[in-house]
């Protein structure tokens, strides 16, 4: 029954096994991609992925400049006067309303505002047929939006083409950087990302703090010149004396108004959880007529809906663009012993996705897929592979090469061949010893792969026999 | 623990992935994360309802949990705020907590119901949390499905 079994499964994993030794010998070869590299969004990845930004960031440094170059100056040539004639805390509240604002502003660009991954194959696969169903029966196309109740209102959700799904409720795509996002606010260029579901919190503090070290600064620097010119000088003198002071007045001045506007109206929206583009397109104002049509998203009270918004669980990063790639080329395609290796199952921790489902999935899939991509290889090369048992160590392995590579013309596919060899002598190992070691190597890489595999213990085999 | 994962080989050498089921959101509550309870046909022969909704069931719990709005998001929240969000470097949020919490969930629910019987979840996290994916795996070697299952209850034996 056992053996069996085995042949039964036999011809299967050994299709598989080239693939997995060719993949094997490629993340070998060249180091293996993380998701970022391959986003499909029109963002920028610095530092391995850890940032994120929209592609068009050119303002952010222009933001950046205004403010170090304000509060910088109003270090350099205010302070030390309102120190020596007022207080020494003029300089320490500047300070720390200073790292307030540079953090938040750093950290609402850097972060992921809550991009929703595009839907695999499959998954549009099945909206496309939902949505056949449907809409069926008339000429025109079929509708692409779907209604959904949501606390007894009636919400459209649309459907993305680009991301192939409908958009979740306060979902919608953002134009600048081709991604759906989450709770979408707005793009916002002057921190050169979109402000959405997980960096609207940072964008608000962002704005209020800004707010109040413009003000701070603004009215810092008209007591300077107000006590300046108390002493008896002239304006134009006051002027002569500290024109630094006359430079943040202007900057100050022109760009008060704006943010002291701007986080009054977020101040707004946070209390009525809305968001921009909600407010924008008036979604849910009254003048839509019943009088059910009010925010579906409201706790109904001020301070919860402030609370929920700003101080609410901060929900993960969906994209996980510091995992790696497990794309046709890149999956370490199963034979059941690499399961378990630790190598492959490295994963950056930032998103916390399991490795475990999701590797198995990527390659059953892929199991399935070779499994139909390559049907002339398996029976050619199977009776090799009873082969090797019998002849055993250094003379099998010329032959197999050589027919292997007689087969595929590509190198790597060769390469694969040869080594494929070698993952039936991986599982043969349990009869013999470990053959990893007798084979000779025609190729550089195969000895890679033969050192690699000697150094996998055959965990996933064990407890077969 | 060993055994249990040989399963789920087994289930992947043996088996070829006919279908995927995809469990929608649940919105009606508002956006917070939650999934539909319906039964899809596509599992009837599959696996019993009850165990179904009682995996969907925990699953929404969990996500629940995970965004409550209370006490301890709050503390969480202000406590970022006054550092300028900059404990989030070093501070495990309660969200990431429970979504380890989850992944164990549905990995322990993979190996004792659903690879036994030809099938397999996925982490929503792993799908942008819009769905819930159910793969399920028909029998190489034979089309019928009862076959399939019994392959994979006799390596369950084994």
């Amino acid at each position: 029954m056992k053996n069996c079994e085995y042949q039964q499964i036999d011809p299967r994993t050994l299709s598989v096994s080239p693939q997995s030794a060719q993949s094997l010998g490629e993340a070998k070869r060249q180091r293996p991609r993380r998701k970022w590299e391959v986003f499909p969004g029109k963002n920028r990845f610095y530092c391995d992925g850890r940032i994120i930004l929209a592609r068009q960031n050119g303002v952010l440094p222009l933001t950046l400049g205004l403010i170090v170059v304000t509060c910088g100056l109003f270090f350099a040539f205010d302070c030390p006067f309102l120190v020596e004639h007022l207080t020494v805390f003029i300089p320490v509240i500047g300070g720390v309303l200073f790292v307030f604002v540079l953090s938040s502003l750093l950290r609402t660009s850097f972060t992921d505002p809550g991009i929703l991954p595009r839907a695999t194959t499959e998954e549009a696969a099945d909206v496309e047929r939902q949505i056949d169903t449907s809409g069926s029966s008339t000429y025109r196309p079929p509708p692409r939006t779907k209604e959904i109740l949501i606390n007894q209102q009636v919400v459209k959700l649309k459907y993305c083409f680009t991301c192939k799904m409908f958009r979740p409720p306060r979902t919608s795509h953002c134009s600048m950087c081709d991604n759906c996002v989450e709770r979408f606010d707005h793009h916002c260029p002057w921190v050169g990302n979109c402000v959405g579901k997980r960096n609207y919190r940072f964008f608000y503090i962002f704005i209020i703090s800004l707010s109040f070290l413009t003000s701070f600064i603004f009215g810092c620097v008209i007591t300077h010149l107000t006590l300046r010119s108390q002493t008896g000088k002239s304006i134009i003198q006051t002027i002569q004396e500290s024109p630094a002071s006359v430079v943040e007045l202007v900057i100050c001045f022109f760009s008060i108004w704006s943010i002291l506007g701007l986080s009054g109206f977020h101040t707004y929206l946070v209390a009525s959880n809305l968001t921009t583009n909600e407010d924008i397109k008036g979604s849910w104002s009254s003048k839509r007529g019943a009088e059910e049509s009010g925010n579906p998203y409201t706790y109904n009270s001020i301070i919860t809906n402030c609370c929920a918004t700003l101080c609410g669980p901060m929900p993960p990063s969906l994209i996980d663009r510091r995992g790696f790639v497990l794309s046709d080329e890149a999956v370490p395609v199963g034979s059941a012993s690499r399961m378990e290796l630790p190598p492959f199952a490295v994963k950056s921790d930032v998103n916390m996705c399991t490795p475990s489902t999701k590797d198995m999935l990527e390659r059953m899939v892929h199991t399935s897929d070779l499994h139909c991509l390559c049907p002339p290889g398996t029976p050619k090369t199977t009776p090799l592979v009873l082969e090797v048992p019998t002849s055993a160590a250094t003379p099998t392995e010329p032959p197999n090469s050589t027919s292997c590579s007689g087969q595929h013309s590509i190198k790597p596919a060769a390469d694969s061949c040869a080594l494929f060899g070698l993952g039936t002598n991986e599982r043969d190992s349990l009869h013999s010893i470990n053959p990893a070691f007798r084979l000779a190597s025609p190729s550089p890489s195969l000895s890679h792969f033969a050192l690699n595999l000697s150094d996998s213990p055959d965990l996933g085999f064990v407890p077969l026999h | 623990m060993a055994t249990e994962f040989h399963n789920l080989q087994e289930l992947r050498h043996s088996a070829s992935l006919a279908n995927k089921v995809f469990i929608q959101r649940d919105y009606s509550e508002g956006t917070t994360c939650r999934f539909q309870t319906k039964f899809p046909s596509e599992l009837e022969s599959r696996i019993e309802q009850t165990l179904f909704e009682d995996t969907v069931k925990t699953l929404n719990n969990y996500y629940a949990e995970a965004e409550k709005i209370g006490g301890q998001s709050y503390v969480e929240g202000c406590l970022a705020c006054f550092t300028a969000y900059l404990i989030f470097l070093c501070m495990e949020t309660r969200y990431e907590k429970v979504l380890k919490k989850i992944a164990k969930y549905i990995q322990e629910q993979n190996e004792k119901i659903y690879a036994p019987r030809g099938l397999l979840l996925t982490d929503p996290i792993e799908r942008g949390m819009r769905v819930v994916e159910i793969s399920i795996y028909e029998d190489r070697g034979s089309s019928g499905s009862s076959s399939g299952s019994s392959s994979v209850s006799g390596s369950t034996t084994r």
